[in-house]
């Protein structure tokens, strides 16, 4: 469904992704872990173009693409067809939570509002915020507000979703609701590409899991292949250190 | 108080503050309401970094806020009077405070935009919108609660400036009292009053800031928490 290749970042102080591979089926779950700086989060936004990569291509449903030379109309194309979790949620702050997940809707897809609207709700049901449709995000704890911005990355019905460190953010207590959500997701087949510090997530959730460091892909395998039998010493060392640190 | 004290004091209340409620607050309202237009335009000429014309919204900010009100005034009505042709002192008034206005409020509503977070952006992009829609439905709602409180601070400036515009033949509020003061010979007497008057006015635009800043803060945390 999707593909990646030799994909290059550069922000002027060094390359932060030097030749990523990827390639992600439909309803894959793929976790990519690694050491802060390793740049999982890096390729994760080229590959929404939040960042503009230097090089590599994508391919999409069949459609070829070259980073850096990729006309506006496409990005804007390509975005409709996937969606994005950040870390810090990035809830649009002047809008409800029902507005946050209609906006896309009602906007960017020109979906009738009372359509819009139902599936809105439909969204924030699923997620567990029936009762808080009306709330504006300061109203809302920082799971509840990450559960409204994985509602509105269902709401637009993606073939993939970005998730960028979820649970960083939020007190130990609220990544449970948030995994729990995402754990749902993925049981009803959704494509996710997840960069996560929660191990237990990676090893239970994902089908595959990938291990980088330093801009490139040290080891992939299945999570029982990384987390049981890892070939590669760095990634002994890392998952020694991560499950230490938990 | 004499007889004749309070008899001017009658006698010019409605003088002084019939041209308050005639040119002085329409003026107001009207460069206002034009200086804001020009500010969101040339704040967001910035933001967007439209190349060329940021460099001249650069220049207009320069060079507005680098010259005093009063010469501006003078220039731009003497100076055209003098050329042979006639304008009308409100429109040229009206247009010249939006101008001057207008360069301070672009730079509150640069800030304002700046301050939202770019989370916001790229999340609007992330759900499919355009630039446009996300400035406009997400960046300047969000700007513009920001920037309420200094824009309401520079209305109230404004208002109390267009006393200046008496120099170049509007009959304003300060106009009115500089003439009674001539007939009378009560300047303590007349501008205390004008004053009393300017500032009742801006004890309602103060006023009314409060209840606009009370009706835009539902989607914001004015009390901030610890997070």
């Amino acid at each position: 469904m999707l593909e990646i290749k030799g994909i290059h970042k550069d922000f002027g102080e060094g390359e932060v992704l030097k030749g990523v591979d990827l390639s992600v089926d439909k309803g894959d779950v793929i976790a990519i872990l690694g050491p802060s700086g390793s740049g999982k989060t890096t390729l994760l936004r080229c590959m929404n173009f939040l960042e503009t990569a230097d090089g590599g291509t994508m391919c999409f449903d069949g459609e070829e693409f070259t980073f850096g030379h990729i006309k506006k109309k496409d990005i804007a194309r390509l975005r409709k067809k996937t969606a994005f979790v950040f870390q810090n949620y990035n809830l649009f702050l002047n809008k409800t939570a029902l507005q946050n997940v209609t906006e896309g809707l009602i906007v960017a897809r020109r979906i009738p509002k009372t359509e819009a609207v139902a599936t809105g709700k439909k969204m924030l049901d699923k997620v567990g915020l029936s009762e808080r449709y009306d709330y504006y995000p300061h109203q809302l704890s920082g799971g509840q507000q990450q559960r409204v911005a994985i509602a509105r990355a269902l709401a637009t019905d993606p073939e993939i979703i970005y998730f960028d460190e979820p649970t960083s953010a939020l007190d130990p207590e609220l990544t449970g609701e948030v995994l729990e959500v995402m754990r749902q997701l993925a049981d009803d087949g959704m494509t996710m590409l997840v960069v996560t510090h929660e191990l237990g997530f990676a090893r239970t959730v994902s089908n595959k899991v990938i291990f980088m460091e330093d801009g490139m892909v040290v080891e992939e395998g299945s999570a029982e292949d990384i987390f049981e039998h890892p070939k590669q010493e760095r990634t002994r060392e890392f998952l020694r250190l991560e499950t230490k640190g938990n | 108080m004499s007889e004749r004290t309070l008899h001017i004091l009658a006698d010019s209340f409605w003088k002084i503050l019939l041209p308050g409620l005639k040119v002085t607050l329409p003026l107001t309202a009207i460069a206002f309401a034009l200086a804001l237009v020009i500010a969101i335009f040339v704040a967001l000429i910035q933001f967007a970094n439209v190349k060329g014309l940021k460099q001249l919204a650069r220049v207009y900010i320069w060079i507005i806020r680098g010259t005093p009100l009063i010469v501006q005034l003078y220039l731009v009505f003497y100076g055209i009077s003098g050329l042979g042709y006639l304008i009308n002192p409100f429109l040229c008034a009206a247009f010249v405070l939006a101008i001057n206005e207008g360069a301070y409020c672009a730079e509150t509503m640069r800030a304002a935009l700046e301050a939202v977070p770019v989370g916001q952006m790229e999340a609007g992009y992330c759900a499919g919108m355009k630039y446009h829609q996300i400035i406009r439905r997400i960046v300047l709602p969000q700007a513009m609660r920001t920037a309420f409180p200094p824009l309401s601070n520079s209305l109230l400036s404004m208002m109390k400036d267009t006393s200046l515009v008496a120099s170049i033949t509007v009959a304003e509020m300060f106009m009115a009292a500089q003439r009674i003061v001539a007939r009378t010979y009560e300047p303590l007497l007349v501008y205390t009053e004008v004053a009393l008057m300017y500032l009742a006015f801006s004890t309602v635009l103060t006023w009314l800031q409060h209840l606009g800043e009370k009706r835009l803060n539902h989607y914001q945390n004015t009390k901030k928490s610890g997070k």
